[in-house]
């Protein structure tokens, strides 16, 4: 039954994505596309990394209110890419390949964020509200911090870290697209190898040993999978608070099964509808150049409050 | 407790006096002029609108804990600050010229209706879980202020906004920071109301049979805190955890006998704002960084330490 809606959910992001491609260009074709194009990889990429990554922090913290971004997963990133700013010069930071500063970013990503919410799972994991608590104030602690920073260095190298954390969908550098398509690619096809034993997982630490499955170890490696996906949108188009959360919890509603073999595919393929179907109606039927995040944010911070008061409490 | 408080405070203050880029020194005030007017119009100003913003949102803090009879809201986390610049914003969108005390009245009018749709929240929660009211607090303000965002980024306002969200002390001089009287003003007035606050946190049932008007002190509490809060929001802008971890940290330290804490909750608030502001002046010098950043770091470290410290009867 579900992988039929599966199906429907295709025809509607492939309708989508003709109207972006086809809708209002005029003039050289060939330009228009290769240029929209682009911008439509970026588009889906961030789409399904976001829906993916949420989908795998909320099997490993057994929870359907959690997102890797709200618990200051993409603060982070931007702290550590400010820090490394910071500590490296700018001049010597843009001088990296790009693809020595990305692996760089992510490895320092992984590595505070397997330590940050590596405890914070495992001291808070029975205390739901004590975690989403930390992790909401640990955000805001990042994001002040990076502030703290981006005032203390100098203006040239404020300008690296803008360039590097502030790109929106409306500028996206193709090169890095490549590089962040490969990663992503790779992270995704990993996630989708493990969709039998993220089943496994979501069952809880005692079932999961019973079936044989080593938590810990299934738990880590979905934390280095979340981080590669969470940098690589992050990178791509900055924060992004309720997407994963909106997108996820629709996916609940519309294919409400726990198996990940449906999930994950259903997830991103909202999450693609979402982004790719709002920015057209944002920027060809309102013509405006709003960032579609800020809207997303907005209803996602609504569902996040509708979830949280609709809890029943224990 | 009361009497080392005052005299910190009176150290920083006089510390805040001589620190800035123009150099201050103490027989100069004597004999040049010129110092005497920077101390007048820049520096005294500057050091008062601290103290005053300090103090009130602490104080504003403590109210709103109590009215909630929860201890980890506060006016500029849970809607009231993002309401007023709501309120601010849409004045200078629909009425460009409206005069200051038009915009007052309507950014207090907004935070007032903000906080008042999260107090409407607070009360359909369950009273078992104080940290679910916290983060519906989180959640409810983190909304607003994004809504703003929309509403700035389509008026092409958003810098004009940015200077709200994030407050500095930079811009305070003479002539620019007079509001805030009326802010310590409200501050002190509910000073003669804080029995009543302090009974009704003691919840509806046990101050109704204290004999207490249970609604109109609910009402007098949430004006006053949306006024110190809009007022604050026009002049400096949002100070986010000011009244979140100074009022947490007095009552453990002095309890919740209002009448007796407050005063040192206003105390300590002023000093470190104030501390925070010497050293956001002090770290980058000549440059500044915004006391809002620097208290963003601060408080959250504090936050995080009464979320996960030593475990006291906080709730």
């Amino acid at each position: 039954m579900y992988p039929k809606r599966l199906w429907w959910l295709l025809a509607v992001l492939c309708l989508c994505i003709a109207l972006y491609l086809g809708l209002g260009a005029r003039g050289n074709w060939g330009f228009v596309l290769s240029f929209r194009a682009n911008k439509l990889i970026a588009l889906l990429l961030v789409a399904i990394s976001v829906s993916t990554a949420t989908v795998l922090f909320q099997t490993i913290t057994r929870n359907h209110i959690l997102t890797p971004s709200v618990m200051g997963f993409d603060a982070l990133y931007l702290l550590t890419l400010t820090m490394l700013i910071f500590v490296l010069g700018g001049q010597s930071f843009t001088q990296l390949p790009e693809i020595t500063q990305f692996i760089v970013n992510t490895l320092l990503l992984m590595g505070a964020a397997l330590a940050l919410f590596g405890t914070l799972l495992r001291r808070g994991g029975h205390d739901l509200f004590r975690m989403i608590l930390t992790g909401i104030i640990f955000a805001g602690l990042f994001r002040s911090v990076t502030s703290f920073l981006q005032r203390i260095i100098d203006p040239n190298e404020f300008m690296v870290v803008q360039a590097n954390s502030f790109a929106r969908f409306g500028r996206v550098d193709a090169e890095l697209l490549t590089l962040a398509a490969a990663l992503t690619g790779a992270a995704l096809f990993a996630a989708w190898r493990m969709r039998h034993r993220l089943d496994v997982l979501s069952l809880g630490d005692e079932s999961a040993i019973n079936l044989g499955e080593a938590p810990k170890s299934g738990m880590f490696q979905v934390l280095v999978l979340v981080s590669i996906l969470v940098s690589v949108s992050t990178a791509l188009v900055g924060p992004m608070a309720f997407l994963g959360l909106l997108v996820v919890s629709v996916a609940r509603q519309i294919t409400p099964v726990m198996s990940h073999r449906i999930l994950l595919p259903s997830a991103g393929l909202i999450s693609a509808i979402t982004l790719v179907g709002g920015q057209m109606v944002l920027e060809r039927a309102l013509q405006s150049t709003m960032p579609l995040i800020v809207i997303v944010d907005v209803l996602g911070g609504l569902v996040f409050l509708t979830l949280l008061l609709r809890r029943k409490p224990r | 407790m009361a009497l080392a408080l005052a005299c910190l405070l009176v150290i920083l203050s006089i510390a805040s006096l001589f620190v800035g880029v123009i150099d201050l020194s103490w027989p100069a005030l004597w004999s040049d002029p010129g110092a005497l007017e920077l101390l007048v119009v820049s520096r005294a100003p500057r050091t008062i609108a601290v103290i005053i913003s300090g103090g009130a949102l602490a104080v504003s803090g403590a109210i709103m804990q109590m009215l909630v009879r929860n201890r980890f809201v506060e006016p500029m986390t849970a809607g009231t600050g993002q309401g007023a610049a709501l309120g601010i914003l849409l004045v200078t969108l629909f009425a460009p010229g409206a005069s200051l005390l038009v915009k007052m009245v309507l950014a207090s009018l907004t935070a007032l209706a903000a906080s008042a749709g999260f107090l409407a929240i607070v009360q359909r929660l369950p009273p078992t879980q104080p940290l679910l009211v916290a983060l519906v607090g989180l959640i409810y303000g983190g909304i607003l202020g994004a809504a703003v965002t929309v509403i700035a980024y389509q008026a092409d306002l958003l810098q004009y906004v940015e200077i709200w969200m994030n407050g500095e002390f930079s811009g305070v001089l003479q002539g620019r920071y007079e509001l805030l009287w009326l802010v310590a003003l409200v501050a002190a007035l509910a000073y003669l109301a804080a029995d009543q606050f302090a009974i009704i946190g003691m919840g509806r049932t046990a101050s109704i049979n204290l004999g207490l008007n249970y609604s109109q002190t609910m009402v007098l509490g949430l004006l006053a805190i949306s006024i110190v809060t809009a007022l604050t929001v026009v002049t400096v802008g949002l100070i986010p955890f000011v009244g979140l971890v100074v009022p947490n940290i007095i009552a453990r330290l002095a309890g919740d006998n209002l009448r007796r804490s407050l005063p040192l909750t206003a105390m300590t608030g002023a000093a470190l704002v104030l501390l925070c502001d010497i050293l956001g002046r002090l770290i980058r010098y000549p440059y500044e960084i915004p006391v809002g950043t620097v208290f963003g770091v601060v408080g959250a470290l504090l936050f995080l330490w009464l979320l996960h410290g030593p475990k006291r009867h906080v709730s």
